[in-house]
Parts: C-alpha cells; sequence; structure tokens
C-alpha cells in the first residue's frame, strides 16, 4: 500500500536531523496556523496562489527562493561547523548525516534558491522592460512557478521522511546507482530536479517567446535594456540546456528503478556518459545563473552612475558569446576523466577564451562608472562588491582551466573555493542587488539603506573569511567534502572559514531585520512616483507597484534608454485622451493543482507507491485535457477602469512631484551655506 | 513616447492574432528542446550500442520486415496528418475526423508493432535489464514511443474538440500544432530507422 515507506522512514537516525525535522513540521505548522488565525487563506487563495500576473508570480518565485536560501544557508554553516572541529574526532555529525548535508547544500542553492531568484527578477521586471502587459504563456508561467516549488518541496519532505542523497548535488555514479546507495535519499535528488527542471525549460521557452513577440513599438532588439538581454540569452540557454539534465537524470532514475545498466558498474554501463551528459547542462547551467545578474549589475551601474551603460553594444556582444561558447567547455569539469591531452588542451583553450567577453563586461562596467556621478545605495555596492571579488574568481578560474594544474586541484577545496567566489558575487550578489534595486517596483516602497549596507558589509567580508582559507586548504591537498580529517595544520584554516560562516549568517540576519524595518516604516518610504532611483528603463514608467496590466497605454520606444530619454524631453508623463479595455489574463487553479500532483507523482516514485503514482500522472493528463478545452482565459478590464487607476496614479505622482519640489526649496532656504553658492 | 490616441491600436489589434502566432513560436522552441533530448539519446545509443556485456546485441534481434512495416505505418500516417490539414484549411470538419481517425489508427499500428517488438527481445533475452546497449536502444526508441503515444492522446482529444467546438480559431491552432509536432515524430522515426535499424540489419 505505502511502497517502501514505513514508520523507519522518521530520522532517528542522529539527532540533529529530528531536529531538522521538527523544525521543518514545526513551521510548517505555524505557518498554516498564523494564515488560518489572520483568515488569510481566501486572499492567499485568489489573489495569489492562482494567480498569473507575471508580477505576483515573479514574487513568489523570490519568496520561494529567499526560504531556499535560509534553508541552503542552514546547511553551509553546519558543515562549516563540523569541520572547525573535526580534527581527530567525530564532530556532531555521523558520516551520513554530514554527505545529506553537502548534497542539498549544492542541491538547494543551484536549483531551488538561484533559479527561482533570476526566474522571479524576470518575471517581475522583464515584461516592463519590453513595455509588455504580461509575458506570452501566464498560465505556463505559473505553472513553471509552481513545478519548481513543487521540487523545493520533495527535498524540504526528505528531511522528514526519509533521507537525501549523499551523493553530492552532482550525483556521479556509480555511487548514486542503487547498488551502492539503495535508500531513497537519490531519487528525492533525481524527482525534485525532474519535476522543477521542466518547469525551467517552459520558463524558457515562455521568456524567449515574450521577448520576441511582445516588445513594445519601437522597441527594437538593439535598444532593449541589458537585462532583458542577458534575460534572453539565459532563456536560450534553459531551452537548449535543460533537456541534458533531464535525460542523465532520467537515465539515472530507470537504472536505479528497472534496473537499466546506463552507469552501472559493470553489465556494459557507461559512467563517464553521466559526466559527460551532466555537465553538457551543467557548464551552461553556469552561465543561466550568472548572466541574470550581469544584467543587474548593468542596469545597476547605469542607474547610479548617472550615464548611459559605456558599450551597449560590445555588452550584448559579450552576452551572446559568452553563451554561445558555454556549450564548448564542459569538459573542463572533468579532466582527470583520462581524455587524450589533445582534448584536454581544446577544452582548456576554450575555458580561457570564456574569460575574454567577460574580461569585456568588467571594463565596461569600470568605463561606466568613469567620470560618473556615482551614489551608494545597496544595489550599488553590491556591484562594486562583485566586480573585485568577481575578478578574483576568475583568475583563479582560468588557473583551474589548466588541465595539469586541474590535475593537481580537482576535488580539493580550491574549487569549491573557485566556484562559491563565482557563484556568490557573480550570482547572489547580483540577484540581491535586483532585490533591493527593484524592490520598490513590487511593493511600492523603498527598503532601508543603512540595513542593506550592514547586509552587504557582512555578506563581503563573511565571503573572504570563509572561503579564502580554501583557496590555501587546497593548495595544501585539503579534499572537498570531508567530514573529519586529521591533519592539524588544516584546522586553523577551518576556524577562520567557519567564522566567516557566522559573519555571512549576520549579513542574512541584516536582511531580515531590513525587511522587518522598511515594512513598518513602509509609510514614510513610499514610492509615489514609480521612479525612486530616477531610472533609465522603462519598468520605472509604470507606477509602484504597477497596475495589472503594466502600461494602461503601450509606450513608443525611440532609443535605449528609453523612459530617461522620455523625461529629458518632457514626454514622460504626459496623458492619452482615450483609454481603452485592456484583455488580461483569467487566474486559474490548474497550475497549483498540477504543481500539487506533480509533487505526489515525484514523493509516490521515490517511494515506490505505483498506484499513486499512476493516480497522480492520470490527475495530471486530465487537468492538462480539461485545461486544453477552456478557451476562456481571458477577461476585459473597461475602459473606464484603466482610466480611474492611472487618474489616482497621475494625481499621486504629480502630489510627489510638488512635495519635492517643495522640500528641496525649504532645504535651500533652511541652508545658509547652499543659499549662498546659490546666486 | 508619443501617446497617440489609439482605441484600436495596430499592436493591440495584433495581439489577437499574434496570440496564435506566440503559441506556434512557442512550439517550435519546445520541439528544439525535445529534439535536444533525442539528440542526447541517439549519442548515448552510438556510444553505447557495443557493450553488449554477454547479453545478445540489439543488431541481432532487429528484422527489417518489422522495422519496414513500423516505417511503413507512421510514414503513411504523416501523409494522412497532412491531408487532415488540408481538409482543415478547407474547412471540411467530416472530412478532418476522417482522416485524423485514419492518422490515429495508423499510429496506433504503430505502437502495437513496436510493443510486439520490445515484448518479442524481453521474451528472447534482450530486455532493457540485460547490457548497456540495450538500455540504451530501448530507451531511445521507447522515447519516440512515448512521444508517439502521447501524440495519439493528443488527436483523440482535438477529434472531441472539433466535434464539439467546431473550427474554432483556438481549435485549427492546436490542430496545426499538433500536425507540427507528428511529422517532428516522423522525422525523428526516420533517423531511429537509418542510425538504429538499417546499419543494424546491414552488418
Amino acid at each position: 500500500m505505502l511502497g517502501k515507506l514505513t514508520l523507519d522512514a522518521l530520522p532517528f537516525y542522529s539527532w540533529v536531523a529530528m531536529g531538522g525535522a521538527g523544525l521543518i513540521v514545526f513551521g510548517g505548522f505555524a505557518v498554516v496556523a498564523l494564515i488560518t488565525w489572520f483568515g488569510l487563506w481566501r486572499y492567499l487563495w485568489t489573489e495569489w496562489l492562482t494567480s498569473v500576473d507575471h508580477k505576483r508570480v515573479g514574487i513568489m518565485y523570490i519568496v520561494l527562493a529567499l526560504v531556499m536560501l535560509l534553508r541552503g544557508f542552514i546547511d553551509a554553516i553546519m558543515m562549516r561547523a563540523q569541520q572547525a572541529f573535526a580534527l581527530n574526532s567525530d564532530g556532531y555529525l555521523p558520516p551520513d548525516h554530514f554527505d545529506q548535508i553537502f548534497s542539498s547544500h549544492g542541491t538547494i542553492m543551484i536549483f531551488f534558491m538561484a533559479m527561482p531568484f533570476l526566474s522571479g527578477l524576470i518575471n517581475v521586471i522583464m515584461p516592463q522592460q519590453i513595455g509588455a502587459r504580461d509575458v506570452a504563456f501566464p498560465f505556463l508561467n505559473s505553472l513553471s512557478l509552481w513545478l519548481s516549488a513543487a521540487g523545493a518541496a520533495l527535498v524540504m519532505i526528505s528531511l522528514v521522511l526519509g533521507t537525501f542523497s549523499t551523493a553530492g548535488w552532482t550525483g556521479y555514479p556509480p555511487y548514486s546507482g542503487i547498488a551502492h546507495n539503495p535508500s531513497v535519499g537519490v531519487d528525492y535528488w533525481i524527482w525534485a530536479i525532474l519535476v522543477s527542471g521542466v518547469g525551467t525549460t517552459l520558463t524558457g521557452i515562455n521568456f524567449v517567446v515574450t521577448i520576441l513577440k511582445r516588445r513594445a513599438p519601437g522597441m527594437k532588439l538593439m535598444r532593449m535594456p541589458l537585462f532583458t538581454w542577458t534575460a534572453f540569452c539565459s532563456s536560450l540557454l534553459m531551452i537548449f540546456a535543460f533537456p541534458a539534465l533531464t535525460v542523465v537524470v532520467s537515465m539515472l532514475a530507470l537504472d536505479r528503478i528497472f534496473g537499466l545498466h546506463f552507469f552501472t558498474n559493470a553489465d556494459g554501463g557507461n559512467m563517464m556518459n553521466y559526466i559527460n551528459l551532466f555537465w553538457i547542462w551543467g557548464h551552461p547551467e553556469v552561465y543561466i545563473l550568472i548572466l541574470p545578474a550581469f544584467g543587474v549589475f548593468s542596469e545597476v551601474v547605469a542607474t547610479f552612475s548617472r550615464k548611459r551603460l559605456f558599450g551597449y553594444t560590445s555588452l550584448v556582444i559579450a552576452t551572446m558569446a559568452i553563451g554561445l561558447l558555454s556549450f564548448t567547455v564542459w569538459l573542463h569539469h572533468f579532466f582527470t576523466m583520462g581524455s587524450s591531452a589533445s582534448v584536454n588542451a581544446f577544452f582548456g583553450i576554450a575555458t580561457m577564451v570564456i574569460a575574454v567577453p567577460t574580461g569585456v563586461k568588467v571594463f565596461d562596467w569600470l568605463l561606466t562608472m568613469f567620470r560618473g556621478r556615482i551614489e551608494f545605495p545597496p544595489p550599488m555596492l553590491w556591484t562594486l562588491g562583485f566586480i573585485v571579488t568577481f575578478v578574483i574568481g576568475g583568475v583563479t578560474g582560468v588557473l583551474l582551466a589548466l588541465p595539469p594544474v586541474d590535475y593537481l586541484m580537482h576535488n580539493t577545496t580550491f574549487l569549491v573555493a573557485h566556484f562559491h567566489n563565482m557563484i556568490i558575487p557573480g550570482v547572489l550578489f547580483g540577484f540581491l542587488a535586483g532585490y533591493m534595486y527593484w524592490f520598490p517596483k513590487m511593493f511600492g516602497f523603498t527598503l532601508d539603506a543603512r540595513w542593506g549596507a550592514r547586509s552587504f558589509w557582512c555578506w563581503i567580508i563573511g565571503f573572504y573569511l570563509a572561503f579564502m582559507p580554501l583557496y590555501l586548504l587546497g593548495f595544501m591537498g585539503m579534499p572537498r567534502r570531508l567530514e573529519q580529517y586529521n591533519v592539524p595544520e588544516w584546522q586553523p584554516y577551518l576556524i577562520v572559514a567557519a567564522l566567516g560562516a557566522v559573519v555571512i549568517l549576520g549579513g542574512i540576519a541584516c536582511l531580515i531585520i531590513q525587511l522587518a524595518v522598511s515594512i513598518r516604516t513602509r509609510h514614510e518610504r513610499r514610492d509615489l512616483t514609480g521612479d525612486p532611483w530616477d531610472g533609465r528603463t522603462l519598468e520605472w514608467m509604470t507606477a509602484s507597484p504597477p497596475a495589472p496590466y503594466n502600461f494602461a497605454v503601450l509606450p513608443q520606444v525611440e532609443s535605449i534608454d528609453a523612459f530617461h530619454e522620455m523625461k529629458k524631453q518632457g514626454k514622460a508623463d504626459q496623458r492619452p485622451q482615450h483609454y481603452s479595455d485592456i484583455e488580461l489574463p483569467r487566474s486559474t487553479a490548474a497550475g497549483v493543482l498540477l504543481g500539487a500532483l506533480a509533487f505526489l507523482l515525484g514523493f509516490a516514485v521515490v517511494w515506490h507507491i505505483w498506484w499513486l503514482a499512476i493516480a497522480a500522472l492520470a490527475a495530471i493528463v486530465g487537468t492538462v485535457i480539461a485545461r486544453s478545452f477552456d478557451d476562456d482565459c481571458e477577461f476585459v478590464l473597461p475602459a473606464e477602469e484603466v482610466e480611474r487607476t492611472e487618474t489616482r496614479h497621475h494625481q499621486l505622482r504629480q502630489a510627489a512631484a510638488r512635495w519635492a519640489a517643495d522640500s528641496a526649496r525649504d532645504q535651500t532656504a533652511d541652508s545658509p551655506a547652499l543659499q549662498e553658492q546659490t546666486p | 513616447m508619443t501617446v497617440q490616441d489609439r482605441v484600436h491600436s495596430p499592436e493591440e489589434g495584433a495581439a489577437q492574432g499574434g496570440a496564435y502566432e506566440e503559441r506556434t513560436l512557442g512550439f517550435w522552441l519546445y520541439m528544439l528542446s525535445d529534439a535536444v533530448i533525442f539528440a542526447l539519446l541517439f549519442a548515448t545509443y552510438l556510444v553505447m550500442a557495443g557493450n553488449i556485456a554477454g547479453a545478445p546485441s540489439p543488431q541481432s534481434q532487429f528484422s527489417l520486415t518489422h522495422a519496414f512495416g513500423e516505417t511503413l505505418l507512421l510514414l503513411t500516417s504523416s501523409l494522412t496528418f497532412g491531408l487532415a490539414s488540408l481538409a482543415q484549411k478547407a474547412n471540411r470538419p467530416r472530412l478532418l475526423q476522417a482522416f485524423l481517425l485514419v492518422t490515429f489508427l495508423l499510429g496506433l499500428g504503430f505502437v502495437l508493432m513496436e510493443l510486439v517488438e520490445f515484448q518479442g527481445m524481453i521474451a528472447a533475452g534482450a530486455g532493457p535489464d540485460q547490457s548497456g546497449a540495450l538500455s540504451s536502444f530501448f530507451v531511445l526508441v521507447g522515447t519516440h514511443g512515448l512521444h508517439v503515444s502521447v501524440g495519439l492522446l493528443w488527436i483523440l482529444v482535438m477529434m472531441s474538440q472539433v466535434a464539439l467546438k467546431g473550427l474554432t480559431a483556438p481549435v485549427s491552432s492546436r490542430l496545426a500544432r499538433l500536425g507540427l509536432f507528428w511529422h517532428f515524430l516522423d522525422i525523428i522515426w526516420v533517423g531511429i530507422f537509418s542510425v538504429v535499424y538499417l546499419p543494424g540489419v546491414l552488418e
């Protein structure tokens, strides 16, 4: 009846694991209880869970990402704590539990933190940047979100029922095969990735079609903001790279469930084929993550340098070149496979070539700042921290691109330090910059700058403390993923690294405090204009938060930095004589329902509960067919209502402008120094 | 921005027709992504076809007549789907339904023949769990067969939509995408026939 699922699935094997399970169960109950207490179920269901509005979907993605960031970070600090103490001792984690933690840390940070974060930011901002009212396929968008959430839920429930994979986030066979790993952990990993991977492929298709088909009149490709360009490139990579992950993980699942021999040690399996297929996805994935962050940095650096982005065309070309090259370097993840020297040399050189367009980008950002009037709000701090830190990571990457060096360094903490050095500043700093930059657009009030700056300083100092020692440990020959060790020279470095993790914990605490403080003081920090930073691109033209349709009349674009040009020409706040009806997508429960069914399907297959798996699959097919019969997925927002909304927004904007002018005059009057300077 | 007085602006008028165009583009992108899946399955088969590990080789199990029969069914079904599309263009729903039915039957015949082949191989001790070569064969050909089965279900859904809703704009646009899908699977089969069966039989 319940397949392999018995009471043994409960985590009685370690106190720490039981604590984690308790936290999940208790946290889940607490959330449900709070929502019920405040009577928010109906509001949540109608306004959020069933919403297909790209802004709402995007915000839900970001919430998912931030929650999973917490979970992934708890894993990280647990590993650092273990390694700080585990010299000639067992530490506080049993080996099996430690292995689960490093596996779930990587899986969560890549698939359920970084991916939702970037899908969320692109969702909220990209349609507004190109002057569109929504993405091309709003229902598919909601479906993608709920498939990602279903994958994340599978990872989370593995804390309570059963175990998670111990095979690392890459799940290399034969260790991840059924012969060496008979528990359900690897299956949780497989199904979490499969379910969310389908969602990601759909997201990629959705964004590409949106960008190609929904641009406002005059928004030529070479007038698109750079964030949209990077979103475009990243989405193309999703479409072409994610199938490889689907294939390789499905094959592993078939090996495990039906005893096939794709990657087994005997019977004609080919383990290196797994590693090839995995990294054919895995390397482009690095750029899927990092390119949108490059886009955020490009927007932020132009806005806060008060200058047009330097080298727009070169940035676009560099982005697309990186996208193309990302498919030519996958073998550098396994130079030690034993390919011939010429094969390794080819991939080594291709890897170094990628550093060229990336270097072009760094110079473009620097030259954007050159002679600009630079301001330093938190988004800009993240950007500056990124540029400096990322260059260090890039240099160590070029080091690792040399096959002979890689033979010495592979699987040491040098590698761990290198990719964290790329991904934390390159991806996470970018997304946090985007979060703080676009937060007023999402919610209508700005985030507190002081706590944002504190968070930044904790993160960057913590980052250096946590990862620079790992470079040195790598030189000293320390392998990654060690649960315990007997080399006393390593311990001081590991203690420093653990302290770094504590400082990063401070950075996360500052993020939470920043959110709490900003919500409490939201009335003082309202953004009435929709344009709190004096922005340059079209997303700042809408209200904050935008009306469901974003633009009452589609904007006419005449150049890059379209909104900046409009403001310069005094056309930014012109009102049309008439408003027309606007068609908008109708909310639907199908997305959240399909997500729930996909979760059930994954859960059932993990535990071999075949009747449930078949029932869930049948329900998925049935729901999709039923949905295909529904041709009435849109509703019309009448012109009068559009006009009312727009008029209110216009009045607020006018009032804000008057108030800003008044307070500027008052300040001038109050300050004698300024008065003297003013002729 | 020149905010013009556009009650029915051209781009908003185009949005309706544009919606179907968007869906078609999206579907092409999906097929590209699916093509990558097949490309990797082909590559895996080519890499692993020699890994027979003491089990019968996949090639030893092929029958040219059987594969030819499957090919004939599937290629003919592509022809009948083409005829169905012509009937759709001519706005003749009954003829359209008839051709869809024929396509369905041909496709069903193909899937059944494939199942017979699989069943025979498993009975002969050449099942997918016997060797890496057989795993890669079954998963490549089986993935295609699964796609055809989904296509069959889709044909049934579209036949009932045509019957219930008539040839409305959304139904027609879905039929067009189903056509793309069906012909796409045909092309994949031509690849399977020439990469898997022909060299296997010629050896």
